[in-house]
């Protein structure tokens, strides 16, 4: 017999109290749960919220935002910048950076030696303070956003997700999904948070208000 | 019972004899309450955010209640949905077989070193010793796992297993063992922990990138889409889940929840339970393989090693509910105290008090379920509902079992029993007794209190005074002062809870 049927029997076995049928049980949802915490002000709850984390957040109108991607480049004093295929042209602000496209692939060498990254985002949770990245047009492979000292995310407003259901629900499963929550960190030395490990060191989050979000909020 | 691995730590004493070492550290004792004290403020401070936390427990108590139920079910839509996108599905009924699945899949990619995100799962099943056998060098990543290999040390949290280490004790560690790993650590080493990450950050780089497998444990797994969920903090799970050509995730069948929906209310709870975060810096969740983005080749590997046994019990099965997020540990008294090497298991604190003798037979660990005082903090903390106190009472009734089960005579204590039980069915007999029991431990006693006995009764006294009991007892007062012969009302038939707790006591005694 192999691992797999002597483990199905053995669950089986163990089982032997409910009654076998064709459809596992559903799980009926607990009235209440499902609560909004977020609150009418998403964007204000993000920005602050991954503010929390030592993520650094600027809110800023659509026209800006390449002028705000200068600035936490520049603050960083990033002289190399992965580009990952599919990010907008308009959010890429002219400077005399390196620009890394990741076509053909880069090597994990050379993604190890660019100092930062820019990408946008697949979504944002208020919340939790997080942003969602999918891999997709303007995010590229996961080892982009990994590599490299500095992430500068774009996210739009609208993208926003007051909380974690709500954003989940937003997300395709099948693609490759990671939760931001700022820059990677540590609580293994006496349970103290210490910022900056393996991941990027430093996460910039430029949000553009965009007006879209103006008839979201109306609708609320 | 499968597998000995590491879920029991061979020739690590019981409970008590290892407890009694480990309170006598009073650094290590110092650093515990610090760094439990610095946590269960956090927890309770993100929790208290949400208003409906005692719902999201609700609920996630009946996702993982109702999935274990239909276990078989769960994990066969699991592996056919991970089949469908890509990954290769195995199944290991004990720790042996899983070790050999990975040590097979790791030789055939020709590798002889790999890196790995912290896990429990591949601690219990002692994976890096058996990767060591084979030539195969694991190397951890996480930084209390990094902290814990370096040291020769073994783990005694499940989320921070070098929690029992201060700063200046990782420190020495690093400066002492890095340089054999690898990277040695920098000159002028401070003790500041930013300082200990970097220089961990710096050690553990070169390893990352020239990584060809990894291997990792996952937090959970959804049924419908097949997508595995890690959790993590630094990076190092990152690294790990996307920069080799060949991922191995070993994953206990417990994990899996039934859809990819589910993960909403888990993803609220356990980095507040865990760390006091709102949301851990990094969480992945990976479906199979996709082209061109991260690992090639996905393995999981899916883990009975006792599980199922757990499962047979009716009420000791809500210990796979665990999403191993150690608040339990955090808020127990026994545990700020003891640490966690004293549970002499993988698995410590109540939830290991609970799990560790389910997965290896109560013969093997039967001091683990009186290992705590009953006083419920854990089952307050729990963000899925794990009733330990009960689970913790119905155990000890199993160890009794199994012990009058293993003997031709019976023990000491059960002897005891007899003769309470026998004392206190007969109201002149009790009379008799506590007459007899005041006047004894009046003579033992000094200035009021009990302390240290010889024999049988040193293992009460060893660890606690006892108040001497009164001249006279209360049934002895009551026919005294009011005078006609009577006893209290009630009494008659069955003494009354508080009246004659001292000899109860006494009679309770292990
Ligand atoms: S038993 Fe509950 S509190 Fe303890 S680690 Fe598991 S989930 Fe967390």
């Amino acid at each position: 017999m192999n691992g797999r049927d002597t483990v199905l029997r053995s669950i089986r076995g163990a089982l032997s109290d409910v009654p076998r049928s064709g459809t596992p049980d559903a799980v009926p949802a607990p009235p209440g749960s499902g609560a909004d915490h977020a609150g009418p002000d998403v964007v204000g709850l993000f920005a602050e919220r991954a503010a929390d984390y030592r993520a650094t957040v600027v809110r800023v109108p659509e026209g800006e935002a390449a002028a705000a991607v200068a600035r936490a480049l520049a603050r960083a004093g990033a002289r190399s910048l992965v580009v990952p295929p599919g990010f907008p042209e308009d959010l890429l602000p002219p400077g005399d950076w390196a620009r890394l496209a990741d076509v053909p692939p880069l090597s994990i060498g050379q993604l190890d030696a660019a100092d930062a990254v820019v990408t946008t985002a697949a979504g944002a949770i208020a919340v939790t303070g997080t942003v969602v990245l999918d891999s997709g047009p303007g995010q590229g492979r996961r080892a982009l956003t990994l590599l490299p000292d500095q992430h500068v995310c774009v996210v739009r407003s609208s993208q926003i997700a007051g909380d974690v259901p709500e954003a989940l629900g937003r997300l395709d499963p099948l693609r490759p999904l990671t939760l931001v929550s700022g820059p990677s960190a540590t609580s293994d030395i006496e349970l103290e948070r210490v910022e900056g490990v393996h991941g990027p060191r430093t996460l910039d989050i430029v949000v553009i208000e965009d007006l879209s979000l103006c008839g979201r909020l109306g609708a609320r | 019972m499968s597998g000995a691995d590491n879920v029991i730590w061979l020739g690590a004493p019981a409970f008590p004899d290892a407890a009694r070492t480990a309170l006598a550290d009073t650094r290590q004792r110092a650093n515990l309450r610090r760094a439990t004290g610095t946590i269960r403020d956090k927890r309770l401070a993100v929790a208290a955010e949400l208003e409906d936390w005692e719902e999201l427990r609700e609920r996630a108590a009946a996702v993982k209640r109702s999935t274990l139920r239909h276990l078989d079910q769960h994990l066969l839509r699991l592996e056919q949905a991970v089949t469908a996108a890509g990954g290769t599905v195995h199944w290991a009924a004990d720790a042996a077989e899983a070790n050999r699945i990975v040590t097979n899949l790791v030789q055939a990619t020709g590798e002889s070193e790999v890196v790995k995100v912290k896990s429990m799962a591949t601690q219990e099943i002692g994976l890096n010793e058996a990767l060591a056998e084979a030539g195969i060098r694991a190397y951890e990543t996480d930084l209390a796992e990094l902290i814990v290999q370096l040291g020769n040390d073994r783990p005694s949290h499940i989320l921070v297993p070098a929690i029992h280490r201060g700063r200046s004790e990782i420190r020495e560690i690093f400066q002492r063992e890095m340089g054999a790993w690898g990277k040695p650590a920098p000159e002028g080493l401070t003790d500041d922990p930013r300082d200990l990450a970097e220089a961990a950050r710096l050690h553990l780089r070169e390893k990352f990138l020239r990584a060809k497998v990894a291997v990792s444990g996952a937090n959970f797994a959804a049924a419908d889409t097949g997508t595995v969920v890690v959790v993590e903090s630094e990076g190092n799970g990152r690294m790990c889940l996307t920069l080799p050509e060949t991922l191995i995730t070993v994953m206990g069948i417990e994990k899996v929840l039934p859809s990819f929906t589910d993960l909403d209310v888990f993803l609220q709870l356990l980095p507040r339970s865990s760390t006091g975060e709102r949301m851990n810096p990094y969480t992945s969740l990976w479906t199979g393989v996709t082209e061109d983005d991260g690992p090639q080749y996905f393995h999981l590997v899916l883990l009975d090693n006792g599980r199922t046994a757990t499962l047979a019990d009716e009420v000791g099965r809500q210990a796979l509910s665990c999403i191993r997020c150690s608040a339990c540990l955090n808020v127990c008294p026994v545990y700020e105290r003891t640490g966690g090497h004293a549970y002499g298991s993988v698995y410590p604190g109540p939830i290991g008090a609970v799990l560790t003798p389910q997965l290896v037979g109560i013969e093997q660990a039967a001091s683990l379920p009186f290992a705590s005082t009953l006083c419920g903090a854990c089952y307050d903390a729990c963000p899925v509902k794990i009733n330990i106190p009960e689970v913790l009472v119905h155990l000890r009734a199993e160890a009794v079992e199994a012990k009058r089960a293993a003997r031709l005579l019976p023990t000491p204590e059960a002897l005891a029993m007899k003769a309470a039980g026998a004392v206190l069915a007969s109201p002149r007999r009790l009379a008799a007794a506590q007459r007899l029991g005041a006047f004894g431990a009046r003579l033992v006693a000094r200035d009021g209190r009990i302390g240290a006995l010889p024999g049988p009764f040193a293992r009460w006294s060893g660890t606690r005074d006892t108040p001497a009991p009164a001249r006279e007892s209360l049934r002895a007062w009551w026919r005294r002062t009011r005078g006609d012969g009577d006893t209290p009302q009630g009494s008659r038939t069955r003494g009354r809870p508080g009246e004659n707790s001292r000899t109860t006591e006494e009679g309770e005694r292990r």
